[in-house]
């Protein structure tokens, strides 16, 4: 089986048997892909919702826009039916507690966002999703299931 | 004017040791008086690592650790973070409690409420003095929010200043610092993360731009 880590601004696909996995996920995204009648499966860990509002975006990892669409085409070279994606998504955490409406403290939530919207626009269904709160997640996506795992410091687990 | 963080030289990354040096060095010596007993620190280390990276500096992506996070305003704007293992944190927390009579405990899973206060304003304090010794030197200013205190894994709570710096590069700066008290160890890193223009700042004031 692989075990492929995907790590921060970083984006990964795997066949049938593997497993993807994102150590960690703070206030940043972890998108995942998964097509059933493949088992191929992608992951993103994404850090920023928006290629467009940023100067320096030549890693298309770290946006959540150029990532979703870097990772379809990926999956599809490696034998996945585009029509067939669907969508899981965990993290977009508020790891500090601030009680305010600085935009780079509410970077989770925009990146979760951003995330829905896209998918959305490309027609590709979410699935289930376990994000926002304020804790940190390690997640796990399994390619015989399609299941994710989701680990966390005192909140126990849970798969989606 | 530098556009990007990759762009720095050895004399920048010396000049931003030297800061982290004052900085420290003033925060240190508040944290010995708070908890009445001597601390050494080691020099700073100014680290640019990738984003991958970023767990490692802590011992692994998924190690619980203490952050405490002070956001600031002022001519320098951006955070701080004060980081470190429960284990550090417990022995700072009892330190700190037991001079003022109150009681300790082993315990490194469970902080009580009075407990994590008492490691918020130990986080305040450290950054709170840093942040004067370096407005001092550099003559800008650089005030701190109120502290906010978050417990979990390492990669978690790094990927806030991780993000800050995503903005403007593909890695980010660490300027860390470990500190040691004598009798009782207890180690944490020190993290001043600039936003882009503020880097552009505290050069300038030293003129190395």
């Amino acid at each position: 089986m692989n075990r492929v880590m995907v790590g921060m601004a970083d984006m990964n696909i795997t066949k049938d048997p593997g497993v993807l996995i994102t150590l960690g996920l703070g206030s940043c995204v972890g998108i995942c892909l998964y097509d059933p009648t493949s088992k191929v499966a992608g992951m993103a860990h994404c850090m920023l919702p928006d290629s467009t509002q940023i100067m320096n975006n030549d890693n298309l990892a770290k946006f959540v826009d150029t990532a979703i669409i870097r990772l379809i085409n990926d999956m599809g070279r490696a034998g996945a039916n585009k029509r067939a994606i669907v969508a899981k998504l965990a993290g977009g955490a508020q790891m500090f507690a601030f009680n305010s409406t600085n935009d780079s403290m509410r970077i989770g939530d925009r990146n979760v966002d951003a995330s829905i919207k896209i998918l959305k626009e490309l027609n590709i269904p979410i699935k289930s999703m376990d994000v926002r709160e304020n804790y940190g997640r390690t997640i796990e996506l399994h390619t015989s299931t399609g299941i994710l795992n989701i680990k966390t410091i005192g909140k126990g687990t849970k798969e989606i | 004017m530098f556009r990007n963080i990759n762009q720095l030289n050895d004399l920048h990354f010396d000049v931003l040791k030297e800061i982290a040096n004052i900085g420290v060095g003033n925060a240190i010596g508040a944290l010995s008086e708070l908890i009445s007993t001597q601390v050494k620190m080691t020099v700073p280390e100014v680290k640019f690592l990738k984003f991958n990276e970023v767990g490692s500096i802590l011992g692994g992506d998924e190690v619980i650790v203490f952050g405490v996070l002070v956001n600031i305003h002022g001519d320098i704007n951006g955070m701080m973070m004060f980081l470190l293992r429960p284990e550090a944190a417990r022995t700072l927390v009892n330190s700190m409690l037991e001079g003022m009579g109150l009681g300790e405990s082993d315990c490194l899973d469970e902080f009580n409420e009075m407990e994590l206060s008492a490691l918020e304003e130990i986080g305040n304090i450290l950054c709170s003095s840093y942040l004067g010794a370096m407005s001092r030197f550099i003559n800008k200013s650089a005030k701190p929010f109120p502290p906010v205190l978050a417990r979990d894994m390492a990669a978690a709570i790094l990927s806030v200043p991780a993000i800050e710096f995503s903005k403007m590069s593909d890695g980010v700066l660490f300027i860390d610092t470990v500190f040691e008290t004598q009798e009782k160890n207890a180690s944490g890193i020190f993290l001043l993360v600039p936003d882009f223009d503020s880097f552009g700042t505290i050069l300038s004031a030293l003129g190395v731009a």
